[in-house]
């Protein structure tokens, strides 16, 4: 028996699917127009703008400044994603699999800490954190005589790296533990008795079982951390560009140059890859259940 | 090979050291600095004082923000509940083909569209609709991002609920307006209470949209008043900052823990963000 008519059905649907439609699908699809136009945040060109067709893409493939963003995002996701959130938190989540220590729960709080504090507040945080006069990382070298170091302005690439790996660090290790702990228990004492070194465990039993764990979570830590914008809550990009990533540069060529039609194309551009890696994560889902 | 698990035991039980170190560090500031007589950058504990949180309560922009979150926010979640059980209900009870392909690729639209690139169309579709500098204009934008997530989830709720207790309303006569609001949103209120605070601390802890959509300082929510005292030219108002900071993430807090609690950590693994 249905429950509900077809006109209720549809009216109970519309308004939910209206503001969807309207607020996000529309301006997904309608970037794509923008970036053809010389669309401007103010002035002549923001009531009517025209058609330019392909110019600002040749005009990005042309930005020195864009290919600096590109690089700096790529080493950005490669060391703050893959190797920081990703690989810690594997790490993290494997060592702490078996511990019983103290150690356990203060860990794992600190990290859930880091990551659910809203992102202004953690910005802040790390400005104070990495602070040349009074921050607390060079009180702290101090005590063993060395620095002071100028984090965000001789480090600056390193330091949005270490603040991101810091930040995003207990998503990982949240999913790798929730998938370890689907391992049956007896695989792994099996092993034990057999004499099997830690290693192997990981290597031949772990690893294995939680491969398609792996791959997801990779897949979403790399779109979220190519999307991030916290890091010019630390540094604007600065100094001198060398922490301007994908995001960041958009946000400076759109809101601070006015140029919307420019970074329509950069965030055409942007979403295109987005698209990427929802589609190798939709292809990995379904290659999971087949 | 036994000796090599404990050979190895002094280094593993060091770098959990150095890395639980590392991810207590930064935190400890605002532990201690809300409550410094004299705040600074660096960490002290002091002789404690809640003058800051006083500098506050004299600060108009601090209270008129924090007026503002509660606007954006409480709208953002009132339109998310009501608009999304209603779409839930519908995708529910509905018997159309293609009902998990809608909800599939507006799933992925909505992980797709995000972020800064997605803020350009964003600024320019709500300037077109005068909507650039309001309240509703930002209520919009955070209940179009989380409705998909918040349809996804609540159908699952509502494909729990038996469908014997709306026959019998039916057979009563109710109409479908009535099976939704006294049999359906009354059943499905655990859903509804947990996507109503997913999307009230979401929507409290953004910072991008508002600070891309609203103009003026009177406007402005807590995440971007925030920002502003931090990069205000001159001296830096710290103790406003730091104690500000702190009642700001209290209730982000309070939230996480009380998920948690009931539903596991697992539960908004892929929710959050």
């Amino acid at each position: 028996m249905n429950v509900l008519s077809r006109r209720a059905t549809a009216g109970f649907l519309f308004p939910g699917l209206a503001v969807i439609a309207i607020f996000m699908v529309f301006p997904a699809v309608w970037v794509l127009y923008l970036g053809l136009t010389d669309e401007s945040l103010t002035g002549i060109k923001s009531v009517m703008p025209s058609f330019v067709g392909l110019g600002n893409f040749g005009r990005i493939f042309q930005d020195r400044f864009f290919y600096n963003a590109l690089k700096l995002s790529f080493i950005f996701v490669a060391a703050s994603g893959w190797i920081g959130q990703v690989a810690l938190g594997l790490f993290l989540a494997v060592v702490l699999h078996k511990e019983r220590s103290w150690l356990k729960p203060v860990l794992k709080a600190a990290a859930i800490l880091a990551w659910i504090i809203p992102e202004v507040v953690v910005a802040y945080l790390w400005i104070a954190f990495l602070d040349r006069d009074f921050g607390l990382l060079n009180t702290l070298l101090g005590l063993v005589h060395l620095g002071p170091v100028n984090w965000l302005y001789d480090h600056a690439l390193f330091s949005i790296i270490l603040f991101n790996t810091w930040r995003g660090t207990a998503f990982s290790m949240l999913l790798f533990t929730a998938a370890i702990e689907t391992i049956p228990p007896s695989y792994l004492e099996t092993a034990q008795v057999l004499g099997a070194s830690a290693w192997r465990q990981f290597k031949d039993i772990i690893l294995p079982m939680i491969r398609p764990v792996l791959l997801t979570d990779t897949i979403l830590i790399t779109l979220w951390t190519f999307n991030v914008f916290t890091p010019f809550l630390l540094t604007q990009g600065g100094p001198a560009f060398s922490t301007e990533i994908l995001p960041v540069y958009v946000y400076r060529t759109s809101f601070q140059y006015f140029k919307l039609g420019h970074g329509a194309a950069v965030s055409t551009i942007l979403l295109l890859i987005n698209l990427g890696f929802a589609a190798v994560y939709l292809y990995a889902q379904r290659r999971r259940r087949a | 090979m036994m000796r090599t698990r404990y050979g190895t035991r002094p280094f593993i039980l060091a770098a959990l050291v150095l890395i639980g170190v590392f991810f207590l560090l930064p935190l400890l500031w605002l532990v201690s600095t809300p409550f410094s007589a004299e705040p600074t950058l660096a960490v002290k504990f002091s002789q404690p004082s809640l003058g800051n949180f006083l500098k506050i309560a004299a600060n108009r922009t601090a209270l008129i923000a924090f007026k503002n979150s509660l606007i954006l926010s409480g709208g953002a979640m009132i339109l998310v509940v009501v608009l999304g059980s209603l779409a839930a209900y519908s995708l529910s009870r509905a018997n159309f083909s293609g009902k998990q392909a809608i909800l599939s690729v507006l799933l992925l639209f909505s992980s797709v569209v995000t972020g800064v690139a997605a803020m350009v169309p964003i600024y320019t579709l709500n300037s077109r609709l005068h909507l650039i500098d309001t309240h509703i204009g930002v209520i919009l934008i955070f209940a179009a991002g989380f409705l998909p997530t918040a349809i996804f989830i609540l159908k699952d709720f509502m494909d729990r609920i038996p469908r014997a207790y709306e026959e019998a309303a039916l057979v009563d006569g109710s109409s479908p307006v009535q099976l939704f609001r006294y049999v359906a949103f009354p059943l499905a209120r655990q859903g509804l209470a947990v996507i109503a605070v997913l999307t009230f601390v979401n929507t409290w802890s953004n910072f991008l949209v508002p600070f891309v959509l609203i103009r003026s300082n009177e406007k402005i929510p807590i995440a971007v008043a925030i920002y502003q005292f931090f990069s205000e030219v001159g001296i830096p108002r710290i103790g406003v900052i730091s104690a500000y900071s702190l009642l700001y993430t209290l209730p982000v807090l309070v939230i996480y823990f009380w998920i948690s609690r009931r539903y596991g950590f697992g539960f908004f693994g892929g929710i959050k963000g």
